[in-house]
């Protein structure tokens, strides 16, 4: 059987759907939640690479290299946060940060 | 074309498999671990569509730096990890509807979706049949999207300024060297000379 670009999609699909559950079921862990956000940036990046191949245009692989680097970076970002938070508060749950609030 | 599907179901199935258990593991270190696997199943499949250099760039970047990244900070915080997964079956039944919701509503859009007419003529940067995909990405990335290339360039480095300014620390209690004391020091200041009377030794 010939696999097509909707195979392909349908695995972008249900990474998608896997990252948005897996902020719902670990609402506490915020280090889960940043795995979860790289699994949707990984099946945004499935999808362009998809139709840039099966469209014939180069330019989503581009654009999927572009999603790679600010997917890094959100890395960077996110962790160093993290590692600054729990330096002074100690703790990691979601439901502790709430310093900033009135 | 056999060989093509047994692959795509096989790095399909994988990465899906282990994006299921990053967000079921009990151990964040597990977590971690199917994070990785996840992104090497994904890089196969990229393989498979003929993207090799987003598969390798994909292996290097993620699994190379973003998953050990991931994997340092799970390790350095003392963090008990089991009381941050009490009550994830208070979240699964709302979790599981929106997810259901939303796979139904991508893939009835997968189902239902067909290319517009007009889209191959809109195509700007058609793939080369005769150079390899490295190349090809690398003849648009620094002629028409190099200022693509260079805005990732900076966010880059913005995200490593910020990430160093978060984490860096000054500590006072620890002794550091001061090479300009260091440089600066002269004959004057380093050498003394001592008339020692003879018995009498030092004071």
């Amino acid at each position: 059987m010939i696999i097509g670009l909707g195979h392909y999609l349908t695995v972008a699909a249900i990474l998608f759907t896997l990252g948005i559950f897996g902020i719902f079921l670990n609402r506490k862990n915020v280090i889960i939640i940043l795995m979860s956000i790289e699994l949707i940036l990984l099946a945004v990046n499935v999808n362009l690479v998809a139709f840039s191949v099966f469209l014939g245009d180069i330019v989503g692989q581009v654009y999927a290299l572009i999603v790679l680097t600010v997917a890094a970076a959100e890395a960077a970002i996110g962790l160093a946060i993290l590692v600054a938070y729990f330096r002074n508060r100690g703790s990691i749950a979601v439901e502790d940060v709430n310093l900033m609030r009135g | 074309m056999a060989l093509q599907a047994i692959f795509f179901y096989l790095f399909g199935g994988v990465c899906i498999a282990s994006a299921i258990m990053v967000i079921a593991a009990r151990n964040p270190v597990h977590s971690v671990l199917f994070l990785i696997l996840a992104f090497v199943n994904a890089a196969g499949l990229f393989v498979l569509m003929g993207a090799e250099f987003l598969a390798m760039i994909l292996i290097v970047i993620y699994v190379g730096a973003v998953a050990v990244l991931f994997l340092f900070v799970v390790m350095m915080l003392d963090v008990d990890f089991a009381a941050l997964r009490q009550g994830v079956l208070n979240y699964l039944p709302i979790g599981g509807a929106i997810g259901v919701v939303l796979l139904a509503e991508l893939i009835f859009g997968v189902v239902a979706w067909v290319i517009a007419p007009g889209a191959p003529k809109a195509i700007t940067a058609p793939i080369a049949n005769d150079v390899t995909n490295t190349q090809a990405l690398g003849l648009v990335l620094y002629t028409r999207y190099v200022y693509f290339f260079e805005a990732a360039g900076v966010i880059l480095l913005v995200a490593m300024v910020g990430a160093i300014v978060l984490t860096l620390q000054h500590r006072r209690d620890v002794k550091r060297q001061r090479i300009s004391d260091q440089l600066a020091r002269g004959k004057s200041s380093a050498i003394e000379v001592v008339r020692v009377k003879s018995g009498a030794g030092l004071p």
